[in-house]
């Protein structure tokens, strides 16, 4: 889940990391009024995405009026499909040097690693292809942390023109807020040394690792959810992982991997998937909303359907999605392919209550489908 | 890693579940050499037949275990794992899905430091075909595994049972199937399983399935790259948009890394063969295996 500036720099500050006086502002006279307690400053769209610059979503402002035109500018601009809501008003700093530093989880590594530049302000990933020697890193062992020392180890020799305590000391706690709120990246970008000598962080991007939500109830109510349309959204709330696409043959699978192949078996044959709707894990008994869902995604033509069981149980996957359809009774046609743990109690019930057979594999019931979707016969 | 065989003795953490213990009189069914199992509040009972004990601890000072799989919710399962890391097992099969991040790290560092093998998690388990299994494969299903030389490795259970029993329709069958599990983070990653199952006896051919996301398919493609047995690889989620989590907390495409593309062009360049669906690993299989 990520989260944005606005709710991710408290984080920094809490761990004793300096951030820039700042307030949020709704409205162009909240701006303003912000403005007037703050003095010039930044104005910034508060949305959780990168780039907000490049799309004009921050501008400076000298005086509170200046500060209510920007906001009336920012607010309600859509920037990379996020609606501007909210704008931090924030201090203006006097930057003397930008650095880079973030942690984040290492799948190569199978732990942490603390990241730092001193190219600050650009686009890290294009400084780690570029000038790969400019972004230092350390791994780091999670049952022991990350300590002074090895914070100073990682920017031994560069030049940061006498900040190196103080950029070693923002990294340690840098870290300590990582742990403490199981981030999976955290992020300042640009870290700044200002004329004055004070190390601040700019900026902050936080990611949450979803599986932690639940462990983290005082933070992961200020996050910023993944935008989703309503049947997403019913879907997340029904337990079951929905995602809406923009083609006609619908799809219902159990697992992961089975759900993505079945769209990839869907596109291969000519068709375009309508949805991602998995009901394997611990949704696997959800047949009838599941099946709802994809139903109710307008445009659908035909539908899909693939069983393999493996801890999911074809004849409990069947029996829900069997119920569903004598109760909804679409007029739709569908296709199966049932495989794995309870496939043959599965496909005896679908010959006694739909009067169907499957079909050998899901290349011909995708085929099929496909075929059916274009208007054609099977 | 190396393929958990009928001589392992194997310790299943949250035996008394619902699931741990319907998958646990599977595995005994099927020849897992099941010797205890562990409930903190249940031990001193006799459960599927075996001993329970407090903690692993307890059951390897009770006569010991080699490997233990864990049916245990996402935030028990660090303790549980330390448990056995901490009591010596050698292999852990981790399960369960949703663990945070920073708790599998750390017992990724506690495993190595200890030496022991880590599958998952957010695996399905592993079968030796013919021998045994651990987790929740459907390896009692004949039409789904049957001995024979073909070595499977899967990041997703459903679509690697669905390869198995692809390969079963046409004729073979398998040595082993190593799961190894839909997280970003795992202990046995493909490359891993690859050489696990390269040098498993009997193996003559390996089919892998891997997924957008992260770059363990290009690590794997180094390893294929060298070995004599030909290698088929089917990767889930071509169809899927950039930027979502497509189920699998692993299967996200994030700008240009972990793409579809990437990852066949690897594999291509490494000389797998790489299926446009699961159905065509049959076809594969017979051009290469029949004699």
């Amino acid at each position: 889940m990520n989260f944005e500036e606005y709710a991710a720099k408290p984080l920094l500050a809490e761990a004793g990391i300096a951030v820039p006086r700042s307030q949020l502002a709704e409205t162009p006279a909240e701006a303003e009024q912000a403005a007037g307690e703050i003095g010039p400053c930044v104005v910034k769209a508060q949305v959780p995405t990168g780039k907000r610059g490049k799309a004009g979503g921050i501008k400076l402002a000298a005086t509170p009026a200046e500060a209510r035109n920007a906001a009336e500018a920012i607010l309600g601009m859509e920037i990379a499909g996020h609606e501007v809501g909210r704008v931090l008003i924030e201090e203006q700093s006097t930057i003397a040097r930008e650095f880079y530093a973030a942690i984040l989880n290492d799948p190569a590594t199978k732990g942490p690693v603390v990241m730092f530049s001193t190219e600050g302000g650009m686009d890290i990933e294009e400084v780690a292809a570029e000038t790969p020697d400019k972004l230092k890193q350390a791994a780091v062992d999670i049952r022991t942390g990350f300590d002074g020392a090895r914070a100073s180890g990682l920017i031994a020799g560069l030049d940061l023109d006498g900040s190196e305590d103080a950029v070693a000391e923002t990294l340690v706690r840098l870290y300590l807020a990582y742990a403490a709120n199981d981030a999976e990246l955290l992020e300042i970008n640009p870290l700044v040394v200002t004329e004055a000598g004070a190390v601040i962080a700019l900026d902050c991007k936080y990611v949450m690792d979803d599986s932690a939500i639940k462990r983290q109830p005082d933070t992961a109510p200020k996050g910023a959810p993944e935008k989703l349309t309503k049947l997403e959204a019913r879907g997340e709330a029904a337990g079951i992982k929905y995602i809406e696409l923009d083609g006609d043959v619908g799809v219902l699978a159990n697992g992961a991997g089975l759900t993505m192949t079945t769209m990839d078996v869907v596109r291969h044959h000519g068709g375009h998937p309508a949805n991602f709707c998995e009901i394997g894990g611990e949704a696997y008994t959800k047949g009838k909303v599941a099946l709802e869902m994809v139903l109710e995604k307008p445009g659908v033509k035909s539908l899909v359907v693939n069983f393999c069981g493996a801890f999911a149980r074809c004849e409990v996957m069947m029996e829900g999605l069997l119920n569903a359809w004598e109760e909804l009774t679409p007029d739709l046609p569908v296709f199966f392919s049932i495989a794995g743990t309870g496939d043959e109690e599965a496909i005896a019930m679908l010959k006694d209550r739909l009067g169907l057979d499957p079909y050998p594999d899901m290349d011909a019931a995708c085929r099929a489908a496909v075929r059916a979707a274009a208007g054609e016969g099977a | 890693m190396r393929v958990i065989r009928n001589t392992h003795r194997v310790l299943i953490q949250g035996i008394t579940g619902k699931q741990g213990t319907y998958w646990t009189e599977r595995m005994q069914a099927y020849g897992t050499n099941v010797v205890g199992g562990v409930n903190p509040k249940k031990a001193g009972i006799v459960h599927c037949g075996v001993p329970v004990h407090a903690s692993a601890k307890d059951a390897m000072a009770a006569g010991g275990f080699d490997a233990s799989v864990l049916f245990i919710p996402p935030l028990g399962v660090k303790d549980a794992a330390l448990d056995a890391i901490e009591a010596g097992a050698k292999h852990l099969c981790i399960l369960t899905e949703h663990i945070p991040v920073q708790d599998v790290m750390y017992v990724m560092a506690a495993a190595r430091d200890a030496g022991t093998h880590v599958t998952g998690p957010n695996t399905a388990g592993s079968v030796t075909v013919g021998e045994c299994f651990t987790g929740f494969m459907p390896a009692f299903n004949e039409r789904i595994f049957k001995p024979g030389p073909v070595g499977v490795l899967s990041r997703s259970g459903s679509l690697g049972t669905l390869m198995c029993q692809n390969i079963v329709s046409a004729g073979f069958g398998q040595t082993a199937f190593v799961g190894i599990g839909g997280d970003p983070i795992i202990g046995t990653t493909t490359r891993d399983a690859l050489e696990a199952l390269d040098t498993f006896d009997g193996t003559r051919a390996v089919t892998m399935v891997g997924e957008i996301g992260g770059s363990m398919e290009e690590d794997a493609a180094e390893y294929a790259a060298g070995m004599d047995k030909p290698v088929f690889a089917f990767i889930a989620g071509g169809a899927a948009p950039p930027g979502k989590k497509m189920g699998h907390a692993g299967a996200i495409v994030m700008g240009d890394k972990g793409t579809y593309a990437s990852k066949k062009k690897a594999l291509e360049e490494a000389g797998v063969t790489v299926l446009d669906t699961p159905s065509q690993v049959g076809e594969g299989l017979k051009a290469v295996l029949s004699d």
